[in-house]
Parts: C-alpha cells; structure tokens; sequence
C-alpha cells in the first residue's frame, strides 16, 4: 500500500529524512530501528571533510529555524568507509547528498559515490550556508543544466536534484535540471533568513544569515512543489515544513511522490514513524491501494 | 530504545525573580541519569525548538531541575503547575562529569551562575570542595544545598554583596594552593571555565568543564551546538548534545 517507485527503485514507504537533519542514522537507530524508513538521506558529503561553520549555528523563529551548520561532515571516503556498511545493515534505501564548490569537486565526489554501494545520489546545488558553490550552482538556470549534465556522465545511479527556494522562479530551475539529465527533483532547500539578538544588536547565527526550515515553510514548499510538478516529467520529493502525515498527504497531492521529514525531528525523533502510520491510515480510510494513486491530486481553481 | 517521556510536574517554583526549579515526577530518566546529563524538554506549541535544561539532582524517581528565564521558551517553563505534563527527551549526553570513585582525595566544584545546578549531584556523589560564582546576594541559587552536601563552599559575587568581590578565579586559586584535589569540574559561563581551566592547568590536576552552546536535536543528528576539540594534531566540532556537555578541559579549543 505505501511503496513508491522513484526512477526505478523501489522504496517500501515514501517517507525518508532530509538530508542534514539526521546525520548518519545513527543517534535515531537508538528510537527506532532505521528499516522503518523509506530511505535515509544522509548528512551532506564533501569531498574534503568540513568543520563547519562558527557556532551559534541555530536560531528558532515562529515555528521555525534557521541553521547555518555549514556541512559539517567526514568527508566521503570516511563515509564510505563507515557509514555505508552500518547503514546496510537495515533495510531502507540509502540517499547519499553530495555537495561541492566547484564544478571539478561535484565531478569528483560524483565518481566517487557512483562506485559505492548507495542507492541513489542527491546532488545538493542548494546550501545556503557555505561561501562557495552550494546554493550559487542552483540558481541560474544555465549553470545548473551544465552541472547536472555533467554530473550525469560521471554515473548511473539515479540523481536527485535538489532545488533552492531563493529563486525568482523555480520552474526555470527545475526545467533546467531535467534538461541537464536529472532523474528525480528534491525541493526545498531552506529559506535564507536572519535574525537579530535586539540587546548586543548581533545576528543570532555567526554566520549572519541562514537558512530556513520547519512548518512556517510548509506552504512555501506546497506551492514549489506544486509548480515544479506542472512543469517538468519528473518524480518529486517533496519536503520543507512537513511535521504530521496530514502535511505529508497535503505534499503528496501538490505533486510529490515521496517525501522528507526534517526539522519536526528535533521536536520529536518519531515524527517520521507517526507520519509513516498516518499516511497508511489515510489510505486505507480513503480506500486508495496504493499511495501512489494521491499523488498530484490536488484539483486546482 | 530511546523514547520521550510525558512527565508530571510535582512543583515548580522561583527560586530568584529568575531562577526557578522544576520537579518532575520522571522515574525512566531519574533512574538512568548520571551527573552532568541533561533533559531537553518541549516547552508548549509555539516554541518549535525543545529546552535543553541540566540535570541538578535525582531521587527516588523525581527529577530536580533549576534553571533560568533566558528566552520566551524557559518563560512559558517557568509558568508550569503541579499536574501539568512535560514531554521530555532524556537523560541526554555522554560527556558526563567523571566521579573518580576510587579517589579518596576531593574534587573541586566550580559553579557559576546557571551552571551551578548539575555540580549539586557530583556533590551529593563524592567528597568535593566548592565555589560558586553569583551576580549578587539574591541570585545565590542552591548555596544552602551546597553547604548540606560540602564542608568547604565558598561565594564569589560580581557586586562584592557576599563572598569574594569579582570572580571565582581568587577562592579557587587559594583552594588549589592549599589542598590536592582529584580534578577540578566547572560549568558556568565561558569566560570562566576557560579561567578555571588555565587554573587547573597550572596545577596539573585534570579540568572537566561543561560546555553551553545553542542546540537542536539534543541527540547528535543534527550538528548544530558543537564545541571545537583537539585530538592529537588535528581540530574537531564535537557535538555539545552528544559527545559532551562535559569535555575534558585539555581538549576545548578555546576561542
């Protein structure tokens, strides 16, 4: 009832996590076993490990956050070397999110990844966090069909790309990764935000500005989601903002056909889980067969 | 497997215009809860973001918290009533304060502010000496604890009201001088972990200093409240959440 196809492979649920939000897995196996899940998407992968940026890196606004982590992360060949094999021991598929600053580093990390036993590749051309490359490759339509296509000759796992919401228009974007040779579309990205302390008249984040997320986003996200699925003849992964599976079944009939849970996991670690039953109970209160069949149905005005 | 609990409040109370503590009826967490951990509790509909609060003492089943009104997320805390339920994540930290149970030397207790509180369960733990930093008089949260617990509690205020007048730097180096301690635990504001620590150093004697930073998910997914650590040559965020809140001192790069 809940398995998704997403550019050839199958997923038991659509539900999986979005990447930064959940690291490797590892602190919420301690929750619940990680098989539950649809996929994991991973922590954001450089080829070089990442420190990161200056903490604060954290700020909460009305029913949101802005962060400015900086993908901190080990770097791919420790995540090669450790993650992956604790990460197969369960039973979901694996979502490695890669990320670099220049055309030469996501070439790299691609052939890298596309060697390794990952399931399918997101290519992150959205970090609002970092000085170079992240969201700078995702918002000029140009950049991003040359960078896709690239990417695209360097393998043959299915590629995500994953669009920035701090665009003009998203659907120039998304047309522009599917012209690239994208398989599948991941979005969004979070919001570039800011947020002052009034007394010190610092920002809160020391890197200024960040990005955000949570469900102040959420009908940002609808709306993107909504748009790009009209535009482009790709799946979508919808997330931004989702914390109940009601937000997950409003995401799935703007047009996404899997989706990601984030930020409503530093409120509660089973969101995910909760999501998960919810859209099963729907289904099945809705007498839908398969999830699948409530993608896309929103009937527009 | 880990889990959130829904715990009762048995009290909650102002201990200073802004201090309060909160005792919760929360026998999972109490009973697994070691000195130095912390809980991360939701604090109402509004605030997205749980609380992370230290642990200051358990018994029989109960948890004691104390903390500060910092923000309008420890504000809506501090209005809780017995009968009212908290979800709470937690015991929370790996990094926690080492008891060095074979030691019969005493350790030295150095609270500062709202970083006294989870110094009172190594205190009711082990043999210890302690100093405890305030702004004044009023703010002198948990002292009458301290003074149950220790032969040796000595205050530090900002304004001179009691104790020494500054810092804690002056009583803990006098204290360094006169008696051999096992180690030296601090939590309190930066500036002054990282004085103690300088202190400590100069002594020899190892430093446990527990870390504040800003934090998310509280159990280490999400790398946002790091602290930068040194291993050997090479520098590190380490997680404040998970691989602390407590840090051996030699390892906090200072900056």
């Amino acid at each position: 009832m809940l398995s998704v196809n997403l550019a050839g492979v199958t997923l038991k649920n659509p539900v999986m996590t979005a990447s930064g939000t959940y690291g490797f897995g590892r602190e919420y196996n301690e929750f619940y076993d990680l098989g539950e899940l649809g996929a994991i998407n991973v922590k954001g992968l450089t080829l070089q490990p990442r420190l990161g940026n200056v903490p604060p890196r954290i700020a909460e606004t009305p029913l949101g956050i802005l962060n400015s982590v900086g993908l901190q992360n080990p770097g791919v060949d420790k995540f090669i070397e450790e993650e992956i094999p604790f990460l197969r021991q369960f039973d979901t598929k694996i979502i490695a999110n890669i990320s670099g600053s220049t055309m030469e580093d996501y070439l790299a990390i691609t052939q890298k990844m596309d060697s390794a036993d990952v399931d399918l590749l997101e290519l992150n051309i959205s970090c609002p966090n970092v000085k170079a490359g992240g969201m700078a490759f995702g918002t000029c339509p140009a950049t991003v069909e040359s960078l896709v296509s690239a990417v695209r000759k360097e393998t043959k796992k299915p590629l995500i790309v994953k669009l920035s919401p701090n665009v003009t228009d998203i659907t120039e974007i998304a047309r522009a990764a599917e012209a690239g040779g994208a398989d599948i579309l991941s979005l969004i990205n979070t919001l570039l935000g800011m947020r002052i302390d009034i007394r010190t008249r610092r920002p809160i984040l020391h890197n200024n500005m960040g990005g955000m997320s949570g469900p102040a986003v959420f009908p940002i996200a609808v709306r993107m989601v909504y748009q790009v699925s009209r535009a482009v003849n790709l799946p979508i992964i919808g997330m931004g903002g989702i914390s109940t599976w009601r937000d997950a079944v409003e995401m799935m009939m703007a047009g996404a056909n899997a989706i990601a849970v984030g930020t409503a996991l530093f409120r509660d670690p089973m969101a995910p889980i909760q999501v998960r039953d919810g859209i099963e109970e729907f289904c099945r209160e809705q007498g839908v067969s398969n999830v699948s069949e409530i993608v896309g149905t929103v009937r527009p005005y | 497997m880990a889990e959130t609990n829904l715990c009762a409040v048995l009290s909650c109370r102002a201990l200073t215009k802004t201090h309060f503590e909160l005792c919760l009826d929360a026998p999972a967490i109490a009973n697994a809860a070691v000195p130095g951990q912390f809980v991360h509790i939701a604090c109402g509909h509004s605030h997205l973001l749980r609380r992370p609060i230290s642990i200051c003492e358990t018994k029989d089943g109960f948890l004691r918290l104390v903390f500060e009104i910092r923000g309008e997320g420890t504000e809506w805390l501090s209005r809780r009533k017995a009968g009212d339920v908290l979800d709470v994540l937690g015991p929370l930290g790996k990094g926690v304060f080492p008891l060095f149970p074979e030691d019969p030397r005493p350790v030295l207790l150095v609270g500062g502010g709202v970083g006294v509180p989870p110094l009172l369960s190594v205190a009711r733990a082990r043999p210890a000496h302690v100093v405890l930093g305030y702004r004044n008089e009023a703010a002198m949260i948990l002292y009458r604890d301290f003074l149950a617990s220790s032969d040796t509690v000595m205050i530090a205020t900002d304004d001179g009201s009691v104790g020494t007048h500054g810092t804690v730097a002056d009583p803990v180096s006098r204290l360094l001088e006169q008696n051999d301690y096992c180690a030296v635990l601090a939590c309190g504001p930066k500036p002054m972990l990282r004085a103690v620590a300088d202190l400590a150093k100069g002594k020899n004697i190892p430093c446990f200093v527990s870390m504040e930073e800003r934090m998310g998910c509280g159990v280490g997914a999400c790398l946002v409240c790091v602290c930068k650590t040194k291993h050997g040559d090479h520098e590190h965020n380490s997680r404040v959440c998970m691989d602390g809140p407590v840090f051996s001192a030699d390892q906090v790069v200072w900056e």
